[in-house]
């Protein structure tokens, strides 16, 4: 079973596939489990399809959200990463890695009461445009920034 | 069951700074092992912050996160001696909870 589901994820059509599921309602974003996990959202191969399995449709740039983090990592199996937002009404930050075989790395829900940064350490392939992913008052927002990688941290 | 975490919470100003390190694998499933054979995806999948029963934080997370996880955030309304809890669940539905006290 799960063979065969790599594969359909493989082809060219596998993002639009999972975006497709996900609108059919096979996976539920956000459905009230006591711990969800947005399993189509970390499926996702681009921005665009992160914020689609997130129940958004377009993000707008903003310089808002600051991103903190070396320019180039030595090592690619750990980089820190802070990501703040300045935007009123933050609901939740997310930091994508665009090159990652998978584009979300994490996502943090930001109750009422907590400051809207968050650092972490997160893996990279190889050189790429790291994003952060924030919403706020239920739209999208984001800010990018390359981050070169000396040594890839996805075991090649 | 998995290594306690190490859980930093202190006053920073009128906030309460959380640091938190886990100690956790977190295996991509993108590796292959020395017979060529795919290494299965282990991750921390969620993970919750708590303060006096409030969530002040809630994460999902991918296998991208790096190995033996960092986690820093902020939050208001916390006062010294009170606790934070934490709690992390992998994709094998392992789980861990800590706690530490505000300083």
């Amino acid at each position: 079973m799960n063979s065969g589901r790599r594969n359909v994820l493989k082809g060219t059509g596998g993002a639009a596939v999972m975006g497709l599921a996900a609108a059919a309602g096979l996976f539920k974003p956000g459905s009230a489990w006591a711990q969800s996990w947005n399993k189509a959202a970390f499926e996702t191969k681009s921005m665009n399809d992160t914020i689609k399995a997130m129940g958004g449709s377009t993000a707008a740039e903003s310089k808002d959200i600051v991103i903190t983090s070396p320019d180039i990592a030595e090592n690619g199996a750990v980089v820190p990463f802070s990501i703040a937002s300045k935007i009123p009404k933050t609901e939740s930050i997310a930091l994508l890695v665009e090159k990652n075989p998978n584009t979300l790395a994490a996502n943090f829900n930001i109750p009422d009461g907590t400051e809207a940064g968050i650092t972490t350490r997160v893996k990279m392939g190889q050189t790429s445009n790291v994003i952060a992913l924030v919403k706020a008052d239920g739209k999208f927002y984001y800010t990018g920034k390359e981050v070169k990688v000396t040594l890839g941290g996805c075991g090649g | 069951m998995a290594d306690p975490m190490k859980i930093r919470a202190a006053m920073v100003g009128d906030k309460v700074e959380v640091k938190v390190l886990m100690s956790h694998e977190m295996e991509t499933g993108q590796r292959k092992d020395s017979k060529g054979a795919a290494i299965p995806a282990w991750f921390i999948q969620n993970v919750t912050a708590t303060h006096n029963g409030k969530t002040v934080l809630s994460a999902e997370w991918g296998p991208a996160v790096a190995k033996n996880p960092f986690l820093s955030f902020r939050f208001a309304g916390g006062k010294p001696g009170d606790k934070v809890v934490i709690t992390w669940i992998d994709n094998k539905g392992d789980k861990r909870t800590d706690e530490a006290t505000i300083t």
